[in-house]
C-alpha cells in the first residue's frame, strides 16, 4: 500500500521526502497536539486533515482535538475574525466570559493531554485562552494565527495578546501580519494540498465536462476568476478589464466563479453589483458554486487560459497558488500575498487598474508560447514553495529550533 | 568557525581528509518586528538590528520562496528599487558581496555606508507606500547529519545529483560564511588533498550562485565535475 508519503514524494520530489524524514529524527515519539475549533470545512481544517497523517507517518505521536460551543462563543469569536481583519467591533462582555468559560471547560476536558504534550498548536483566536487554563502544561505552545491581522482592531487585539503572550512562540503567515510579541514569530506562508480535490491531477474528460456545464465554447479562450463576491477582490473590475479586451478580442469570455453569499448581505450587494454589470453580455459567465465544488473549481481553472485575482486587498490568496498550480500564468492585484506569488514577468503580470488587467490578457492571448512558458514557470514556483509539505518542514523546523531555544544556528548531532 | 566536520589544511603533502560529512538544513524565518517605511528607518533599524537578520536578508533568499530569476541578489536592493523606487541606490545595494566581508559586522557598515552616502546626496527622504514596509527577518537554521559520507572526489561527483537542494544551500552557500577563506565545503574539502584537485577547485570557483536557484546551482555543480571527470578519462 502506498503511504501518504510517497503519495507526495510523487509530486513533491522524493528528496523533499527525504529531507522530511531525516528533519524529523530528533523529533520521533514527541507528543504534539494541534487544537482548532471546527473538522471539516475552512481553510485550517483542510490543512490540519493532511498535516496530522503526515505527522504521524513521520514518527510523531500526533492528535487533533477541536474546541466546541454554544451559539454564543461562535458569535465571540466571529467578533474576533472580523476585528483582526480590522472590522470596527465592540464585542459585549458577556461573550467574552462565554469565550473564557469555554476555553476553561475545554482545558479541563482534555488536561492531561494538555498537560503531557512536548507541542501544542493552538490555530487562530477560537482555543487561544486555553493556555490561561493549563497552568501545569510542561511543552511549548505555540499560537498559529492563520488571519491577516495586519490592522487589527486594537481594543481586540489587545484582549487577544494577553493570552496570545503567554505562548512561546506564533506562526504568521506574512511578516505583515505579524505582531508586537516578545516570543518569536515564525513566519510560514500557507500552502496547498496537490493531492485535494481541488489540486489533484483530473483527467481531460472532466476538465470538458465543465464547458457544456456552464455554456461554455471550448474553442474560445477563457479568463477566470475564483473568488468570494467582495468589493475587495474587485468583480466589477475584472469585468472592466473583460469589457475592454473584448474590443480587440471579440472571441474572449469571462468566467467569474464565487460561493453564495446568503449569510453576507454585503456580498449580496456585492453579486448584484455584479450581475448588473454583466447584464446583456452572454458571454460573462457569472457562477455561484456550492461550498463543496472543489472538483468543479479544479476544472474551470485547468479549462481557463488566464486566471484573474484582480483583488485590491488581499491577505494570501490561494486561488493564486491553485491557478498557478495549474500551470496557469495569473494576472493579480498589486497587493498582499499575491505579490509573493505573482512574479511580474514570469509567473504571471501583476496589475493596478482594470486596464491594465485587459492590457495582459491581451498580450499573452496573444502570444502562447509566452502563456505556456509563464504556466510553466507558475507551476514550478509552487511546487518548490506553496506545497504541503513545504509547511510540514517549516514546522518541523520551528519545534526543533523550539526545543534548542532562540540560537540562530542549531547543529544536530 | 566550521560545523561540518570535513577536515582541510593547505599544506601540499599532507594525508588524504577525512571522508566527506553529507550535512543538510533548514531554514525557519522569524519576524523581528521591526519595519522601515522609509530609508532613514532603514538605516536605524540596521544600526540595531540582530546580525542573524543580515544573513536572512542576503543568504536566507535561497531558501524560501523566491523566484528562481530574481532581479537583485539582496532584500535590501529589492526594496530599494520596488519600495523606494530608488534605482540608483538599488543598484549600488546589489553589487554588495557578501563574501567580501570576514563578518556580517562589517557586512551591516558597508550596507550603512551605502545608504548613508545615499542620504546625504538626497534633497528628500525616500518613502515606500504605506504597504510596502521593508521588515526585518532573522532565520534560525537547523543544520543535520545525513550520515553519508564520501571519501573521494570522483565519489562526491556521483552524490551530488542525490544531494536536496538544502544540503546544497548548506555546503555551497552557507559554507562561505562558516569558513576562514568563506570557501565552500567542496573547494574546503578538495584542498585537503594537496594539489591534485587544484584544477577542480579553480572551476568551483568560477560559479556564481546569486542568480540561479539551488536546483540550478545543483546542475551546475554535476555538470562541472561530470566534465571535470570526463576528461581526466580521456587524458588517461
Amino acid at each position: 500500500m502506498t503511504t501518504l508519503l510517497e503519495s507526495y514524494a510523487k509530486v513533491a520530489g522524493e528528496d523533499v521526502i527525504d529531507h522530511l524524514r531525516q528533519l524529523s529524527v530528533p523529533l520521533k515519539g514527541m507528543k504534539v497536539l494541534h487544537i482548532n475549533s471546527t473538522r471539516i470545512g475552512g481553510g485550517v481544517a483542510e490543512i490540519l486533515t493532511k498535516l496530522v497523517p503526515l505527522q504521524q507517518e513521520l514518527g510523531l505521536d500526533v492528535k487533533w482535538e477541536v474546541i466546541l460551543g454554544r451559539s454564543d462563543f461562535y458569535q465571540c469569536t466571529k467578533y474576533f475574525h472580523n476585528a483582526l481583519q480590522g472590522s470596527h467591533v465592540e464585542i459585549p462582555q458577556n461573550l467574552l466570559k462565554v469565550y473564557e468559560q469555554t476555553n476553561n471547560d475545554f482545558a479541563d476536558e482534555f488536561r492531561e493531554m494538555l498537560e503531557e504534550a512536548d507541542f501544542v498548536f493552538i490555530h487562530d483566536p477560537q482555543p487561544a485562552a486555553v493556555l490561561k487554563f493549563c497552568p501545569n502544561r510542561k511543552g511549548r505552545w505555540i499560537w498559529r494565527c492563520h488571519i491577516d491581522g495586519s490592522h487589527p482592531n486594537r481594543q481586540v487585539w489587545k484582549y487577544l495578546r494577553d493570552f496570545v503572550s503567554e505562548y512561546d512562540a506564533s506562526i504568521f503567515s506574512l511578516a505583515v501580519f505579524s505582531q508586537a510579541l516578545s516570543h518569536p514569530q515564525y513566519l510560514i506562508p500557507p500552502s496547498i494540498d496537490p493531492l485535494s480535490d481541488k489540486n489533484k491531477s483530473i483527467s481531460a474528460k472532466e476538465v470538458r465536462a465543465v464547458f457544456p456545464d456552464f455554456d461554455l465554447d471550448p474553442d474560445r479562450p477563457i479568463i477566470l476568476q475564483v473568488s468570494r463576491f467582495d468589493k475587495f477582490k474587485d468583480p466589477i473590475g475584472v469585468i472592466q478589464s473583460y469589457k475592454l479586451t473584448k474590443r480587440f478580442i471579440p472571441t474572449l469570455q469571462l468566467v467569474l466563479a464565487g460561493g453564495e453569499a446568503t449569510d453576507d448581505p454585503e456580498g449580496e450587494a456585492v453579486l448584484k453589483e455584479v450581475r448588473g454589470a454583466a447584464s446583456g453580455d452572454p458571454d460573462i459567465h457569472v457562477l455561484l458554486l456550492p461550498a463543496d465544488a472543489h472538483t468543479t473549481i479544479n476544472a474551470l481553472q485547468r479549462a481557463s487560459d488566464i486566471v484573474l485575482q484582480k483583488s485590491i486587498k488581499e491577505g494570501f490568496g490561494l486561488t493564486v497558488t491553485e491557478a498557478m498550480w495549474k500551470s496557469k500564468p495569473v494576472i493579480g492585484g498589486n497587493t498582499g500575498g499575491i505579490r509573493l506569488q505573482v512574479i511580474d514577468h514570469h509567473t504571471g503580470f501583476l496589475v493596478n487598474t482594470p486596464e491594465g488587467a485587459a492590457l495582459r490578457i491581451r498580450y499573452l492571448l496573444h502570444h502562447r508560447n509566452k502563456l505556456k512558458e509563464m504556466g510553466k514557470k507558475a507551476r514550478d514556483f509552487v511546487r518548490e514553495n506553496f506545497l504541503l509539505t513545504r509547511q510540514l518542514r517549516e514546522h518541523l523546523t520551528l519545534m526543533v529550533g523550539l526545543i534548542h531555544g532562540a540560537e540562530d544556528r542549531i547543529v544536530l548531532g | 568557525m566550521t560545523d561540518n566536520n570535513n577536515s582541510t589544511n593547505n599544506n601540499s603533502a599532507k594525508p588524504a581528509p577525512v571522508p566527506f560529512a553529507v550535512k543538510d538544513c533548514a531554514l525557519a524565518a522569524v519576524a523581528t518586528g521591526l519595519r522601515a517605511q522609509n530609508l532613514r528607518e532603514l538605516r536605524d533599524n540596521l544600526q540595531r538590528i540582530h546580525s542573524g537578520s543580515i544573513y536572512y536578508h542576503f543568504w536566507g533568499g535561497l531558501l524560501r520562496p523566491r523566484f528562481d530569476d530574481p532581479e537583485f541578489n539582496n532584500d535590501f536592493a529589492g526594496w530599494a528599487r520596488h519600495g523606494l523606487h530608488d534605482t540608483s541606490l538599488a543598484e549600488r545595494l546589489s553589487v554588495i558581496d557578501p563574501t567580501d566581508y570576514t563578518d556580517l559586522e562589517s557586512l551591516r557598515q558597508e550596507l550603512l555606508d551605502v545608504i548613508e552616502e545615499r542620504l546625504d546626496e538626497s534633497e528628500w527622504i525616500p518613502w515606500a507606500r504605506s504597504d510596502q514596509q521593508f521588515h526585518f527577518i532573522r532565520s534560525q537554521i537547523v543544520v543535520f547529519d545525513t550520515h553519508k559520507r564520501i571519501s573521494s572526489p570522483h565519489e562526491l561527483a556521483q552524490a551530488i545529483p542525490g544531494m536536496s537542494v538544502s544540503s546544497i544551500y548548506y555546503h555551497f552557500i552557507d559554507a562561505r560564511r562558516r569558513t576562514e577563506d568563506s570557501l565552500d565545503d567542496f573547494e574546503a574539502w578538495l584542498d585537503g588533498f594537496g594539489s591534485s584537485y587544484s584544477d577542480l577547485s579553480k572551476k568551483l570557483k568560477t560559479i556564481d550562485p546569486y542568480f540561479i536557484s539551488l536546483s540550478e546551482l545543483r546542475q551546475q555543480l554535476i555538470t562541472l565535475f561530470k566534465n571535470y571527470f570526463k576528461n581526466i578519462k580521456e587524458e588517461a
